[in-house]
């Protein structure tokens, strides 16, 4: 017998959950939903939108009837649930109809607060909180001109331009001086009054409305000072208040919203809520994405998981009206105890505040330039340490790195822009898909429009187009992100757990954090492979399906399905047999394309699958070895002429670069993992976008790390500087091993220092010199495992031969 | 009609692998899971046209080497949200023998 769920509220919170739970546990309950509208379930957020014209209510549905029905969910519309008999364990509904449960989910919502003045009951007063609101909206707007919004805050704003948009006159009524106050600084507010009031919409400030006039329908306000201004329709939107009475009424213990604790249970262990009825931590929420993530959690209990907590949310918050770009998150206000970090251009209509605490950013406002807003708010709700980035803070992600789209603001650019440009997709596309695929999360964008999800370089433009599609309700990628979809375990927690265990297989470590697919996906595989790898070298196994072809195959696949051959060439360096060998091999295996690579390598292109080995066999003959250019592993190292030639030259930069690409060679590294040796400060092998970069001066030698030429443009940071060659080879295998031992699975150095900090880097590779020594030695410990050929494994020991091989050949 | 051709044994394919058969209809990918079912699709993804017989298998999926569409090893459907489908031939299993379906000519 299944055991019995209602829901009590059929929005987007509890509806939430129900997805979550049908994800993990789909046969465990019968469920029956109670709604009061009569509808399936609507994106809420989206209702601006469809105010202002530029949506309609059917682009907004989330879940259709249909999907109900799909999930053999018993939906019930236009019920009211009046009575909760806890002992019985049964709702009961204003029409008498009955449905008993063994777990209760309240996602009552909350309502809107109307302001207890004379004439707030007059028919044209109305709230802005479900279709019907809108409907009333719309239809006034064909009827009447006077509108006057009461409440300056966000809510209040979206509607005012939705009106205007109408085509009515109106008028904005705040009680305070300074719009949306809980979430922008006077001078942010100051400027989007100034642009909200180009676009003609009227504002009375610091006035106090005293009674709403008219007789059969509402015709006017008077303020306390007596002013009267026409009004045909008056929207309130003052506030919101957690909707507890049905919970009160059954006597479970609310405040000003139902009390849950961490794993979203009421004081009655039976019941739980979720949603914006809900006060979790003294704190009460109306945005959607702490909806969300508390519909995770509620899932993951009533699917008796039950390792799940909800500990609150961090908010950040976007106005949603189409061409103004505000963004704020955090505690921006600030004492005595902060520091504030302001920019202000009011003729570019661009101002930022950054209010910074202990090192770390504690809030944000931007105004008019928000392309930052993601970036700050992960930087927020990390905790990141900024002391060393402080200097360009300010300036945005961008000039970290230029990520090729600096400087683009999603106001501005038209829905034919090129947003990706690694999959041809325009501002238009990702829009349109966020809508009308409800799509709330920067995941849910990259599988449905592939926005993002190649090179990554675009993945901030992505997320601000998320952020002003569906304003303050964009759900943001947790702090935390799951390796994938198969489990909740974070990457730092799947190591770890790799390490105190001591677990030494793919399908070990799958079983112990009990993974959600037995045999995982391409996401996980490679990365708890690469954990294992690198966290027990020698003793783990290495498992050849766990690995992309590239490394299966050691070498690169191509578009058409041939291969690419990199014989490696120690620092760059090569002889007269080498490249007679790599001619021979040409020829012989009719390779149709030799090229140069940016490594100082000679890349053989279009080899057949086949001919791999016979290939390898003939280069290993001279001597060469695999490149490695197809792995997550240490690459190349490239080299200038140094002081062996160049008259410039300080330092033999060659036989530097030989000497680190003997020790590093063949290992594996959460990324590729590239370096240069340069020979004196003209830096010819442009060490310094790097991830290990040598630069030799005339007293010995500079040490960068964290550069990177690629999708980012990031020039090192200076490391420290050296005086011996030994020297530099060990701070290299240090620096080395606690990459490989501490980043993320493809992270390259660049994301992973700016993620911990250059003064982490420091502590453990500078300044502790034990901590140096002890991390060298184990890079160099693991290096016994991983320095055989693979090439000559293949050709001589025949390791993998069925990969090069076909099973059979049919008529062919 | 359908011809059935004996290609091999299942040990010959690795768990969790691929192997392809040549076939004068271009190439066949077959693919062995964990629990040992075997299934064949002709080997190019509906994307770009990647080797299939390349990709990282799980559950009873694969995942295409070029792009990461992950198709249906079942039925040769992509999985959503992306679109496309991808031959599928019958496969039997014979104590061991992997026995292949092929469109006779």
């Amino acid at each position: 017998m299944k055991e019995k769920l209602v829901l009590i509220g059929n929005g987007m919170a509890g509806v939430r959950t129900l997805e979550e739970l049908l994800k993990i546990a789909p046969e465990k309950y019968d469920i029956t939903v109670f709604g009061s509208e009569p509808y399936g379930n609507y994106n809420r957020i989206l209702l601006s939108p469809v105010l202002s014209g530029e949506k309609t209510i059917e682009d907004i549905m989330i879940n259709d009837l249909q999907w109900y029905e799909d999930n053999d969910i018993k939906l019930l519309t236009g019920k009211k649930i009046t009575t909760i008999d806890r002992k019985k364990r049964c709702v009961i509904a204003d029409d008498g109809t009955e449905a008993s449960y063994d777990r209760l989910l309240l996602a009552t919502g909350s309502n809107p607060f109307i302001i207890p003045i004379p004439g707030s009951d007059l028919p044209g007063v109305i709230s802005f909180r479900d279709i019907h609101d809108v409907d009333a909206m719309l239809d006034a707007a064909k009827k009447y001109k006077h509108v006057v919004v009461i409440g300056g805050g966000l809510l209040g704003l979206e509607a005012a331009n939705g009106l205007k948009e109408q085509g009515m006159d109106v008028t904005v009524v705040h009680l305070l001086d300074t719009l949306m106050e809980r979430q922008l600084d006077k001078p942010a507010a100051d400027l989007l009054q100034a642009a909200l009031e180009e676009r003609g919409l009227n504002f009375m400030m610091q006035a106090e409305t005293a009674e709403l006039l008219g007789d059969s329908r509402v015709s006017g306000v008077r303020f306390k000072d007596g002013t009267e201004i026409p009004a045909d329709l008056v929207v309130m939107a003052v506030g919101i208040r957690p909707n507890t009475e049905l919970a009160e009424s059954a006597g479970i213990y609310c405040e000003r919203g139902v009390v849950i604790n961490d794993t979203m249970q009421t004081y009655d262990p039976n019941i739980y809520a979720v949603g914006e009825c809900v006060q979790h931590r003294k704190e009460t929420y109306g945005l959607v994405a702490p909806l969300f993530d508390m519909a995770k959690v509620c899932a993951n209990h009533l699917a008796h998981l039950g390792y799940s907590r909800y500990e609150g949310s961090d908010i950040s918050t976007k106005l949603k009206v189409t061409g103004i770009d505000v963004f704020s998150a955090g505690d921006f206000t600030g004492d005595d105890s902060t520091e504030d970090i302001i920019v202000k251009d009011a003729a570019r209509g661009v101002y930022k505040k950054l209010v910074l605490k202990d090192d770390k950013l504690q809030g944000a406002v931007l105004y008019g330039d928000t392309i930052d807003g993601s970036w700050y708010f992960q930087l927020l709700r990390d905790g990141t340490n900024v002391s060393d980035i402080r200097d360009s803070l300010m300036f945005g992600q961008g000039n970290l790195g230029d990520s090729g789209h600096g400087g683009n603001s999603v106001a501005d650019m038209s829905d034919d822009m090129e947003v990706c440009g690694c999959n041809g997709i325009c501002k238009g596309d990702v829009v349109k898909a966020i809508t009308e695929q409800s799509l709330f999360t920067l995941d849910d964008v990259r599988s449905h429009t592939k926005a993002s999800s190649s090179c990554g370089s675009c993945t901030g433009l992505v997320e601000q187009i998320l952020m002003s599609t569906l304003g303050n309700d964009y759900s943001d990628t947790p702090a935390a992100k799951p390796v994938c979809k198969c489990t909740d375990f974070s990457h730092d927690v799947v190591r770890q757990t790799i390490r105190d265990q001591k677990l030494l297989s793919v399908s070990a470590a799958m079983k112990y954090m009990e993974w959600r697919n037995s045999d995982g996906c391409h996401v996980c595989r490679p990365a708890l492979n690469y954990y294992l790898l690198s966290t027990w070298p020698g003793e783990s196994e290495d498992d050849y399906q766990s690995r992309f072809i590239n490394e299966r195959v050691h070498a690169n696949i191509q578009k058409d399905g041939t291969y690419s051959v990199i014989p490696r060439m120690w620092g760059g360096l090569t002889n007269p047999s080498e490249l007679r060998a790599i001619a021979d091999v040409v020829d012989k295996f009719a390779i149709p394309e030799i090229k140069v690579t940016g490594g100082q390598r000679i890349d053989l292109l279009g080899v057949k699958k086949e001919d791999l080995p016979n290939v390898w066999g003939d280069l290993n003959k001279a001597g060469m070895v695999s490149g490695h250019a197809y792995g997550k592993s240490l690459r190349t190292v490239k080299t200038c002429v140094g002081s062996e030639w160049c008259r410039f030259g300080t330092q033999k930069s060659m036989t530097m670069g030989v000497e680190l690409e003997k020790m590093s060679w063949g290992s594996w590294t959460p990324h590729k993992f590239k370096m240069a040796v340069s020979g004196c400060p003209r830096n010819c092998a442009e060490a310094t976008i790097k991830d290990f970069g040598v630069v030799a001066v005339d007293s010995g030698w500079e040490l960068h790390v964290g550069g990177n030429g690629g999708i980012k443009v990031r020039a090192t940071d200076l490391l420290c500087k050296v005086t011996t060659e030994e020297e530099v080879k060990e701070y290299c295998g240090a620096f080395m091993q606690v990459y490989r031992e501490e980043a993320h699975y493809l992270e390259r150095t660049a994301p992973w220092i700016e993620r911990v900090g250059l003064s982490y880097v420091k502590e453990r590779v500078v300044e502790d010199a034990e901590g140096r020594s002890a991390l060298h030695q184990r890079f160099l410990e693991s290096q016994k495992f991983s320095q055989d050929d693979p090439w000559a494994e293949r050709v001589e020991k025949g390791v993998d031969k069925h990969e090069f091989v076909p099973m059979k050949k049919i008529g062919a | 009609m359908t011809e059935w051709v004996e290609v091999g044994n299942i040990e010959d394919i690795p768990k969790l692998g691929a192997r392809v058969v040549k076939t004068a209809d271009g190439d066949v990918a077959l693919f062995r899971t964990t629990d040992d079912d075997v299934f064949a699709l002709h080997d190019e993804c509906p994307h770009k046209q990647g080797p299939l017989s390349q990709g990282i298998v799980h559950g009873k999926r694969v995942t295409c080497p070029l792009h990461n569409w992950v198709i249906e090893l079942a039925d040769g459907k992509a999985v959503a949200p992306d679109q496309g489908h991808t031959a599928c031939f019958p496969i039997k299993l014979d104590a061991g023998k992997v026995i292949l379906g092929l469109k006779s000519r």
